[in-house]
């Protein structure tokens, strides 16, 4: 016998972090609605042949956004054997407004009635055994958080199917005469379980749902639900959205029996008084946002990643590496492969796991806390006006983190339009990966400032605001704004046991690729830069592979002020496959002639390679805003795909941003080396166009018509 | 007619009507602001948009815009 169970909810009640304490798994949870996306399909822990599935959360089942289709065709197409109604118990009233809606398709339904534990502290009594008499099925208190109430929630699931459903909600006599004409109307048409469902969701006139019945047939259903207006005076969604609450107001009425919130001042209002201020919340977002990088990339992480750089590579592992090898006789070719390519280029990249797993840890508390919620409201009104919404922050705050799961975060976006340029542009914020980049050119060339790699955020937020100023004016891209209606959800202090669970899981994604995108990516760039075409070993890595390949290419970016060095051009594009293969190359081009020095060694000679003074510590930025902001690695252009739906639009939206990261590390290091007394050169003048381009494209109405349609380039490119 | 942007920070009313269609007035209603329903306006965004309401026991952010959409008393 093989059972599938949904978890079905509104947003943020807890859905993931049930699923995950039910199936063993760890998919992101966070506090804020929108979190999953898609979903997720696990095996009960101890049972057999029992499958629970996630679902995107929902507010009622006439959904819009792409993600929430995902929970209401799975619902009324796939129909699971069970559904478990995951409420959260602090927002009783308008989480039981879905379970009314669940409760009339007629599949059988357990409630979970969770956050129980936060409720009990607030002082709220909940009678169970008389929410469950009124709703018409069982009802078990949960804490998903703590993982209580867990055993009796899957006794009543299991025991679910064999029940049936339960009855639906009944409203006043005057509306279910309505409701019994349409049933009677559409018995037939669609499935007999759900004829009550479909019934009251056509008097609502949802017109997802009237597709389901021949055209004549909704002509009456549509005569029906215009008498049921004119009895009652009101319009038809609002009538039976009404009933809907007055049933829930009664039963309420009856089952809470304690709530000490009432008329009081909350934690969360409490906290909100002084976050989302009318003065204080701009300088307090600036202060968060501050503080966390500030802390990752300098202090903290900065201190764990020198032990690792030092200590357990300089010390201990690349000499004890390198003994072994001679020691043990081995191949000269093999030792150069695992010494000079994987320790040296691995090595330089998993030196930066401490200052990541700092940064993930105050992400996972941001996430957890409640306050991206309140990011999206304090940032709307800066937002729409370039086109993008409040909401925008959410996925660029988690593409701090990887832009893979910031791109997809981007789908609780409503509005088409803000939905696609957000995720067009997300990853122009760094992410974790892009840190070592930062590091290293900070390390090397301005020692070690926090301000580069503050700037480089602020580079970031300004390249998506230009962005969605330029984006909103492609054709494709036109379209109503969508309304920004967000529920702020209580703040809570973040588990413990979440927090570790998702920084482990985060850390160990980066270990994993560590072991195999960038592990390959090195020996790769080694194998090539120490053999000719010929398959000869070469003593100058001038006449290797690499060499040729980089040097055939290296014009390109000679306007950035990347000078001669090929390398930089080698770096950028193993940087397409995973953004740490930047440094891993530059570990293994510059990093090899004293392998245990890894660290600070290989970083001069980064340095003497931008050249001295600051000229080279332009030209090092350069190197630095084009790599973060051009093309992303492939997992993360994989997600643009997947939210683009096509690769066409993702090609185009690759090439801007490629376009973008140069023109922008052009301006940066052209006009950057004038007024550094850097002498004229000839680039200026492509500088300047592409200045006047820039700004042409920011200020005109319509540049996109005026130069060539659905032809994404800029006029500093032709 | 006074809509839920009219109303101050501060002060409470009760929703009448919800106007406009598709979209915005599902979603509107599906939040739970219904005909009868009390709402009270608690705050302002820095830059002065979207506002922050309660009702039915939780807190939503809404736009001015948006806001109009729903008639009060
Ligand atoms: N105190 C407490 N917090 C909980 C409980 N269940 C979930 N949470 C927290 O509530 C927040 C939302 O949890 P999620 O599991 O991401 O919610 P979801 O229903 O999957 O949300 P969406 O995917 O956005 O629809 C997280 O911060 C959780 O830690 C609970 O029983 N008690
Ligand atoms: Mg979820």
């Amino acid at each position: 016998m093989s059972i599938r169970i949904a978890l079905a909810g509104n947003p943020n009640c807890g859905k993931t972090t049930m699923f995950n304490r039910l199936t063993g798994s760890s998919q992101r949870v966070g506090n804020w609605p929108g979190v999953t996306i898609d979903r997720k399909e696990g095996r009960l822990k101890g049972q057999e042949g029992v499958t629970v599935v996630d679902l995107p959360g929902i507010y009622s089942l006439s959904p819009y956004s792409p993600e929430e289709v995902v929970s209401r065709d799975f619902l009324l197409n796939d129909r699971p054997d069970a559904v478990v109604n995951i409420v959260d118990a602090t927002n009783l009233e308008r989480n039981l407004y879905l379970t009314t809606q669940i409760l009339e398709v007629g599949i059988p339904t357990v409630i979970a009635l969770n956050m129980i534990d936060v409720i009990r502290k607030e002082g709220v009594e909940i009678d169970k055994a008389e929410l469950s008499k009124r709703l018409g099925c069982p009802v078990v208190e949960t804490s998903a958080l703590k993982g209580d109430g867990l055993e009796e929630l899957i006794k009543e699931v299991m025991a679910a199917p064999a029940r049936g459903a339960g009855s639906y909600p009944r409203y006043s006599d005057g509306l279910e005469a309505h409701i019994s004409k349409v049933s009677e109307l559409i018995k037939g048409h669609v499935p007999d379980e759900s004829v009550r469902w479909y019934a009251t969701k056509f008097l609502e006139r949802d017109s997802m749902a009237l597709e389901a019945v021949p055209a004549e047939v909704a002509e009456e259903v549509e005569k029906v639900a215009a008498a049921m207006e004119k009895e009652f005076d009101d319009e038809a969604d609002s009538i039976v959205a009404g009933a809907r609450y007055d049933h829930i107001g009664g039963i309420i009425s009856a089952a809470v029996k304690r709530d000490d919130r009432r008329g009081k001042e909350t934690t969360s209002d409490k906290i909100d008084k002084i976050v989302t201020n009318r003065w204080l919340g701009l300088p307090i977002f600036a202060a968060v946002m501050f503080t966390i990088y500030y802390i990752s990339i300098t202090t903290i992480g900065t201190l764990g990643s020198d032990w690792v750089n030092d200590t357990l590579f300089g010390e201990t592992l690349i000499p004890g590496v390198d003994e072994w090898l001679s020691s043990n006789d081995v191949n000269g070719v093999l030792s150069g492969l695992i010494v000079e390519g994987i320790v040296a280029g691995v090595g330089a990249v998993i030196g930066f796991l401490p200052q990541m797993l700092v940064l993930f840890i105050l992400l996972v508390i941001l996430e957890e806390c409640g306050y991206m919620a309140r990011v999206a409201f304090v940032m709307d009104r800066v937002f729409r006006r370039f086109g993008l919404s409040g909401k925008s922050f959410i996925p660029i705050l988690v593409g701090t983190g990887c832009g893979v799961p910031g791109i997809m975060a981007t789908r609780a976006i409503e509005g088409k339009k803000e939905r696609r340029i957000t995720a067009m542009t997300t990853t122009f914020i760094p992410c974790s990966a892009k840190l070592p980049i930062i590091a290293m050119i900070a390390g090397a060339l301005f020692f070690q400032s926090a301000w580069v790699a503050l700037s480089t955020y602020f580079l970031g937020i300004l390249c998506i605001l230009m962005s969605g100023v330029i984006l909103k004016k492609w054709h494709s891209m036109t379209g109503a704004p969508a309304p920004f209606i967000m529920e702020l959800p209580p703040y809570h202090a973040p588990g413990l046991f979440t927090v570790i669970r998702s920084t482990l899981e985060r850390g160990w994604a980066f270990c994993k690729k560590a072991g195999t995108f960038i592990m390959l990516a090195c020996a790769i760039v080694w194998f090539l830069s120490a053999f000719d075409w010929g398959l000869n070993m070469v003593d100058d890595i001038q006449n290797s592979m690499l060499s040729d390949i980089g040097m055939s290419l290296k014009w390109v970016f000679v306007p950035l002020g990347w000078g001669d060095d090929w390398e930089f051009t080698i770096g950028t594009i193993t940087g397409l496959v995973a953004k740490e293969n930047v440094v891993g190359t530059f570990g293994v081009l510059f990093g090899y002639a004293e392998p245990s020095e890894v660290g600070e060694e290989f970083w001069d000679i980064v340095a003497a390679r931008f050249g001295p003074g600051s000229l080279g510590q332009l030209a090092g930025y350069s190197f630095l805003a084009f790599n973060l902001i051009c093309a992303p690695c492939f997992a993360a252009i994989g997600a643009l795909r997947g939210e683009l739906g096509s690769w066409k639009d993702t090609g185009k939206a690759v090439l801007y941003q490629c376009a973008l990261a140069y023109v922008i590390a052009l301006i940066i290091f052209q006009f950057g080396s004038i007024l550094l007394g850097g002498g004229f050169q000839i680039w200026l003048l492509l500088a300047a166009a592409a200045l006047v381009g820039l700004v042409y494209l920011l200020a005109a109405k319509d540049p996109f018509k005026a130069i060539g349609r659905g032809l994404l380039r800029r006029p500093a490119d032709e | 007619m006074r809509t839920l942007r009219d109303v101050k920070v501060g002060e409470k009313a009760i929703v009448v009507k919800v106007k406009g269609e598709g979209h915005l007035r599902k979603r509107i209603m599906d939040m739970g602001i219904t005909k009868g329903c009390e709402v009270a306006v608690i705050k302002v965004a820095p830059l002065g948009d979207p506002v922050e309401i309660t009702l039915r026991g939780y807190d939503l952010s809404i736009r001015r815009q948006e806001a109009e959409s729903i008639e009060v008393e």
